[in-house]
């Protein structure tokens, strides 16, 4: 037991043992699960918004994925029913998140479907709620002496009225991202979950 | 739980288990190379009874008298070697110069650089309207920066000049085909430089901890495989009788990172919540099988070469790691509690988690029996106080996350600051304080110089000592809190949000510490390489005074 080769193919077979459960077996069991009836795919504008999203990071202060109410009140907060894998469909890459300095966005569209909303709040989080840690995004916008006709023009609680604000294509594709992701829908994972479990 | 679920997870427990025992019956067949001789293969000619600091040369006799080693406390005549054992000690040591300094002023430079970065992300969240024009500054791109800066720049390149060093003296004779290692640091910075340009610019894979373009995966892959060259020939072609268990851990590190990093970056693979439970396996491995052996090889090797007395129990060290391997490489889904993820994975994991009390518990009785009763010692020995800090780190941080996998702790503490500070317990209280220990342990033997501002490294250990435990212990108090509101719905949201502001600030003030310390430890390694050459640290010159 005390040969080079011995001891690093036993310490290399453990690792692609235990890879086998929480890799390979994971991923056939995540592969024969379809995806929600009620979810619809990214638009090219709305993937184009998951990609700024991806970008500039917003996973590292939101997550997406409600909890089970018997666990956490996510559901009372608004934030929606518990996610099911099929909820994840189209996501790639992954933006489960690990992290809550600001609320969930699983259902954000739901909860704030208001264009404008978003806008202004990108612009400066802290016109709409005050005290608000998340960081500005001006970067987003442009000021404009007029707007061009097909401009969205922001209007930010408390902001100079010298020009308009114009939002960028990032900023559009950004919040069509937003307003899209809205799982209300009833999900057929967790039906089927308890038709099974009512049979027992 | 059904079932089913509680049969799978019984299954896989019950399997550990049994490898686990099958593998510590076939290591204690073999008495000879597991008993307490093993654990002295780390002294050469009469080096046990001696003790060994080249980082303070002035204090070796106070030293010697604190670490009341069994047989005399006086200090030999080139530290218990004979001129020839002696001038193979020099020849080992200095056989890994050229790749050692590559990766070791490579990683201090990411360091500086990631630790200046993770200051500027911390005020970033108590001041959101700062550095807020461009894309590049803002936090979300700044955050991952710091995590990949520090990880692969420093935790990775610092461990792998630690490994090159340590496996001359482990396997005692020279470090073979040096020059593949030279290329190896090359590349890896070519990769972590290439790298820190593309998330300055958003590409990334936006996944945490691989945020690292495919390009970029490939590059460390390469470079990482040209330094294992050397590595793994040098140990193939050993003189020293017995394989010690610092070497057990640096090689299978070795083997266990591309395995890791290739199955978690493959493109195209992965999907949906299945990438979660993927980057979950990953970054917790990548903790736990790539920068924890680093660790732990380095203080396997240092605090009982420091005190010239062997480890506590050879034979325990050795279930300290057989158990690391089984166990550690199944945790990583406790990230996932709570979240679409099926209850038999998640279970799976926490079952591990817990089991994480026993490696932690066998190196945690070894490290801190073969320091009990000399704990005078750190007095004197700046190497000692920072790898024995840095084990008393990862013993306290591995049972806080072993109770943070427990649903009812995971319930509060997911999702919040707390979590943040517990990462830096580990990577940074433990594996970086290593790194550190390592670092001041080898510069002298492999230049042949000495430190010529000792207090520069008292510096460097104050603030950070004190930088991380303002850190951790104030983050950890904000994450309690926040996790609180966040559990109380009755709150706003913004509630706990606002609890954290403070501890935010005090995160800080910590960082700022941390970065100082970093800054007088790159100033003094400068020095060491470039500045003025006091060449008396050799063991040879170590005289009793």
């Amino acid at each position: 037991m005390n040969k080079l080769s011995v001891v690093l193919l036993l310490a290399v077979a453990i690792l692609l043992l235990t890879a086998m459960t929480l890799v390979v077996v994971p991923y056939r069991q995540f592969a024969a699960i379809s995806k929600e009836e009620g979810l619809a795919d990214y638009t090219t504008l709305q993937q184009e918004g998951r990609d700024q999203y991806v970008s500039l990071g917003c996973v590292y202060c939101h997550s997406q994925q409600p909890r089970d109410p018997g666990f956490a009140p996510d559901g009372e907060r608004g934030w929606g029913r518990p996610s099911t894998p099929g909820d994840y469909a189209y996501d790639y890459p992954h933006q489960l998140g690990t992290m809550r300095t600001g609320p969930d966005l699983f259902n954000v569209g739901a909860r704030l479907p208001e264009a404008n909303w978003h806008y202004a709040h990108l612009y400066q989080p802290r016109s709409l709620v005050p005290h608000s840690v998340m960081p500005s995004y001006p970067f987003l916008f442009e000021r404009k002496e007029q707007a061009a006709p097909g401009d969205v023009v922001v209007k930010v609680p408390g902001s100079p009225t010298t020009g308009v604000l114009v939002a960028r294509h990032e900023a559009k594709a950004l919040v069509a991202y937003l307003q899209s992701l809205d799982h209300t829908y009833p999900s057929t994972f967790i039906d089927k979950l308890a038709n099974e479990e009512s049979k027992k | 739980m059904n079932g089913t679920v509680l049969r799978l997870v019984l299954f896989t427990f019950l399997t550990g288990m049994a490898s686990l025992i099958t593998l510590i019956a076939l290591l204690s067949r073999d008495r000879k190379s597991f008993g307490p001789a093993a654990a002295r293969v780390i002294f050469e000619g009469k080096e046990e009874g001696q003790v060994e600091e080249p980082a303070s040369p002035s204090t070796l006799s106070a030293l010697a008298s604190a670490a009341g080693t069994h047989k005399n406390s006086t200090v030999l005549k080139g530290g218990g070697l004979s001129d020839e054992e002696l001038e193979d000690r020099v020849r080992a040591d200095q056989s890994s110069k050229k790749p050692v300094l590559w990766f070791l002023l490579s990683a201090v430079f990411w360091l500086a650089f990631g630790s200046i970065l993770g200051l500027i992300v911390s005020l970033k969240l108590t001041f959101p309207d700062w550095l807020v024009s461009h894309a590049a500054v803002t936090f979300g791109r700044l955050r991952p920066l710091h995590l990949n800066l520090v990880i692969y720049g420093w935790a990775s390149m610092a461990g792998m000049a630690s490994t090159l060093w340590l496996i001359p003296r482990l396997a005692h004779r020279p470090l073979v085909q040096p020059n593949f290692a030279v290329a190896g640091a090359v590349l890896w910075n070519a990769g972590v430089l290439l790298g820190t340009v593309s998330l300055f610019v958003g590409v990334t894979d936006g996944v945490e901890w691989l945020e690292y373009p495919f390009g970029v995966d490939l590059i460390l892959v390469v470079a990482g495989a040209l330094t294992g060259v050397p590595i793994l020939t040098t140990l193939a072609k050993r003189k020293a009788p017995h394989l010690y268990v610092s070497a057990w851990y640096l090689g299978a590190a070795l083997l266990w990172f591309p395995i890791l990093f290739g199955v978690a970056n493959a493109p195209r693979l992965h999907f949906g919540v299945e990438h979660a439970v993927v980057n979950w396996w990953f970054a917790h491995n990548v903790l736990g099988l790539w920068l924890t052996p680093f660790g732990l090889g380095i203080a396997y090797y240092l605090i009982p070469k420091v005190l010239g007395r062997p480890v506590h129990s050879y034979g325990l060290s050795m279930v300290g790691f057989w158990s690391l391997a089984i166990f550690y490489s199944q945790v990583g889904m406790h990230h996932l509690i709570g979240g679409p993820v099926p209850t038999w994975l998640i279970t799976v994991s926490i079952v591990h988690s817990v089991m994480m009390f026993l490696p932690v518990l066998a190196v945690a009785i070894n490290h801190h029996s073969t320091m009990f009763g000399r704990f005078s010692a750190l007095k004197h020995s700046p190497v000692l106080r920072f790898a024995v800090v840095g084990s008393m780190m990862y013993t306290f941080t591995s049972f806080q996350g072993s109770l943070e996998s427990l649903r009812v702790v995971n319930r509060l503490t997911h999702f919040t600051h707390f979590t943040v500070a517990h990462a830096h317990f580990g990577a940074y209280g433990f594996v970086s304080f290593e790194l550190f220990a390592a670092a001041y342990f080898l510069l002298p033997r492999l230049l042949g110089r000495e430190w010529t501002k000792p207090a520069w490294i008292s510096i460097h250990f104050w603030t950070t000592l004190s930088g991380i435990l303002i850190y951790g212990i104030g983050l950890s108090i904000g994450g309690i809190l926040q996790g609180r509101a966040m559990l109380d719905a009755s709150k706003p949201f913004m509630t706990s949000v606002l609890v954290t502001i403070p501890w935010l600030h005090a995160r800080t003030v910590g960082g700022l510490l941390m970065t100082i310390g970093h800054l007088v430890f790159a100033a003094n390694i400068v020095r060491m390489v470039v500045g003025e050459r006091v060449k008396t640290s050799l063991p040879r010159a170590e005289v009793a005074s």
